[in-house]
């Protein structure tokens, strides 16, 4: 098994500066790849997967076990995504990942392109789950997580949820089912951008306190900036080391972010993007990385 | 008015009342001891069930096999999702509740996370149709017209303990999901008098015969077997084809027994839209096969409570029921001719509109 394959399998290992540099390298890029595919189609969650970058950055380059070439290795661990319409910035970064080739994501939102607007198991390599109608994660990561326990594999099961999924009652249902069968082997991912289709997650349905509910729900929660890279690690690492309860990591992300000529745009859940624009956002982008 | 002695009531009785008739023989929870028995073969085989493994006969493979029975408690969306996370893993689960909570509270569970990837989960849903007399809180009286639509399941409506025995490891080597419609608690045994054996995907012929065919599913075959044999008394001759599988729909079955001068009546335990009826009825106009067929289903309306021998007979599904219907179909006293179309009793010809 070669580094690759199983990137940061036990990532105290590293030198957290050099972990944290490492990430922040490939979030660019994951950020960089979305760009790519927004521009293909002139919209999109654009806003999502630039805010969300950082966390995927972080679980693909220095959390989750897998193999790029063997998306169906039995020992992986898995990262459901239940936000379907993330998935613009998934297949960035399974591309950073090596899961699928950076040259195809020219084909999203094509047709009979591998990458669909909304994500499917069934179209894309690494892609675990079809998302898209929400609240379907959480329970299937339960099913994964009991599994896998019951089958003496020790992969871990990560499942990213949006806040404004925690509308879902499923996502609860599954939440007190992880807790009652002590799913250790569970992480959920919240990303607090604290928008919805409709408006502000505090005008559509408040979630808040979101840390407390979990916690009350039976989990080991934590909060961080989600754009903060060394904060993501510090507390991925905590919480793999946690044992006997699920573990959920509440994730602040800012719309947009690395890209200040997105992050604050009006009408952000679907974000369009000017034809002239796409390479300013780059330039932004690439000037964010050298500060 | 003068006082006579008042007739004794039926009652409702418990939730999950049995519908064998007073003295049938029965088997006792043959779903659960059928998984036990698949279970020792299969370590794969997982049950869950969400807080009602005691009212699905689940509670036997839960006593046999703890450490492979998950509890999800009351929620039937985390039981679905879950059910389909163990499949992902390679575990072949067996997920019971009611058919009402498996259809009507999870179907984008069962629909998304089961059928969109094809997983090789069981759902099985107890009290189909109408089999309590809870009222329509309990009574999955259209669960096979929601469950039609949804690509890649299979769909099995079983008569008896006969077929759920045969019929749950053949649900575990299917590939896809599967959707069975559970008899529990003691359940009839009937279908061991007959040169039987389920096989998924085909129907049966039970009994052959000149003037009518029964075409029936679920426990509803039960009682077109027992209408048969009161209508051979009085010289008709009634032939019974047991469809136990309802998706894939063994249409090449349905067309044969159509294709004669018979009366062609269908029998099922579901409301008369999008079941069996409308399966046969599409079946013989997408052939071109221009048979009447006479629907034996429930209506078009939320059920009643009450008791089940008391509901069976107001709705048409007891065996008088089916005798009757049958005789009138053909007119008294003219047993083999068909007579002109009469409206069927259960479907209103124009159904009162929605905001009366």
């Amino acid at each position: 098994m070669t580094s690759l394959t199983t990137p940061q399998a036990a990532p105290a290992a590293g030198d957290r500066a050099e972990r944290i540099e490492r990430i922040r390298q490939a979030a660019y890029r994951v950020r960089r790849n979305a760009l790519d595919m927004g521009e293909v189609q002139g919209q999109g969650y654009i806003g999502q997967a630039l805010g969300v970058a950082d966390v995927l950055a972080t679980v693909y380059t220095d959390q989750l076990r897998y193999r790029p070439e063997d998306p169906h290795w039995p020992d992986r661990d898995r990262f459901l995504l239940s936000i379907g319409h993330y998935a613009i910035a998934l297949y960035a970064a399974l591309a950073e990942a090596g899961t699928i080739p950076l040259e195809e994501l020219e084909t999203y939102g094509s047709d009979d392109s591998r990458l669909p607007m909304s994500a499917m198991a069934s179209y894309t390599p690494g892609v675990e789950i079809s998302g898209g109608s929400l609240g379907h994660g959480l329970p299937v990561a339960t099913g994964m997580a009991l599994g896998l326990r019951h089958q003496g594999n020790g992969a871990r099961v990560f499942n990213l949820l949006s806040d404004g999924e925690l509308d879902e009652g499923s996502t609860w249902e599954a939440a007190l089912a992880c807790a009652h069968h002590g799913l250790d082997n569970v992480t959920a991912i919240v990303d607090v951008n604290a928008l919805q289709a409709d408006g502000p997650t505090a005008g559509v349905l408040r979630t808040e306190p979101v840390t407390d509910k979990w916690r009350a729900f039976g989990w080991h929660a934590l909060r961080v900036d989600g754009n903060d890279v060394a904060a993501l690690v510090d507390a991925f690492d905590e919480l793999r080391a946690h044992r006997g309860s699920p573990s959920v990591l509440i994730c602040d992300t800012r719309i947009g972010c690395g890209v200040p000529l997105l992050e604050g745009r009006e009408k952000a859940h679907f974000m369009r993007v000017e034809a002239h624009e796409w390479q300013t956002a780059r330039t932004q982008l690439e000037e964010g990385l050298a500060r | 008015m003068t006082s006579t002695t008042p007739r004794k009531k039926l009652t409702t009785s418990a939730m999950i009342a049995s519908f064998a008739d007073p003295g049938q023989r029965t088997t006792s929870a043959p779903f659960g001891h059928a998984l036990n028995r698949l279970a020792e073969q299969r370590p794969e085989i997982v049950g869950l069930s969400a807080d009602l493994a005691k009212y699905t006969d689940m509670h036997v493979f839960r006593d046999a096999h703890p450490d492979r029975f998950f509890q999800m408690g009351m929620a039937e969306q985390s039981l679905l999702g879950t059910a389909a996370g163990l499949a992902e893993v390679g575990l072949v689960p067996f997920a019971s509740t009611y058919s009402v909570f498996a259809t009507r509270r999870a179907y984008d569970f069962l629909c998304l996370d089961i059928a969109e990837p094809n997983l090789n989960v069981n759902v099985v849903g107890a009290l189909p149709g109408l089999t309590t007399g809870y009222g329509p809180s309990h009574q999955a009286t259209e669960d096979l017209a929601i469950l039609r639509g949804c690509p890649n399941l299979t769909i099995v409506d079983p008569c008896d303990s006969v077929d759920i025995e045969q019929a749950v490891p053949a649900l575990a080597d299917a590939p896809g999901p599967t959707y069975l419609r559970l008899l529990r608690g003691a359940v009839p045994t009937v279908l061991d008098e007959y040169d039987y054996r389920f096989e998924l995907g085909k129907a049966a012929e039970l009994r052959t015969g000149r003037d009518v065919v029964l075409v029936s599913t679920g426990l509803m075959t039960m009682r077109a077997l027992q209408a048969a044999a009161r209508l051979e008394a009085d010289h008709v001759d009634v032939a019974v084809l047991h469809v136990p599988t309802i998706k894939p729909l063994d249409t090449e079955a349905i067309l044969a027994a159509a294709r004669t001068d018979r009366l062609l009546v269908t029998c099922e335990n579901h409301t008369v839209i999008g079941g069996l009826a409308e399966s046969v009825a599409a079946t013989l106009a997408f052939n071109g096969v221009g048979t009447r067929v006479v629907p034996i289903a429930l209506p078009d309306e939320f059920l009643a409570a009450g008791a089940l021998p008391t509901l069976h007979d107001r709705y048409g599904l007891s065996t008088d029921a089916v005798v009757a219907r049958v005789k009138a179909e053909l007119g008294d006293g003219d047993a083999g001719r068909r007579r002109p179309a009469a409206p069927p009793a259960v479907m209103p010809a124009d159904p009162a509109p929605a905001t009366a």
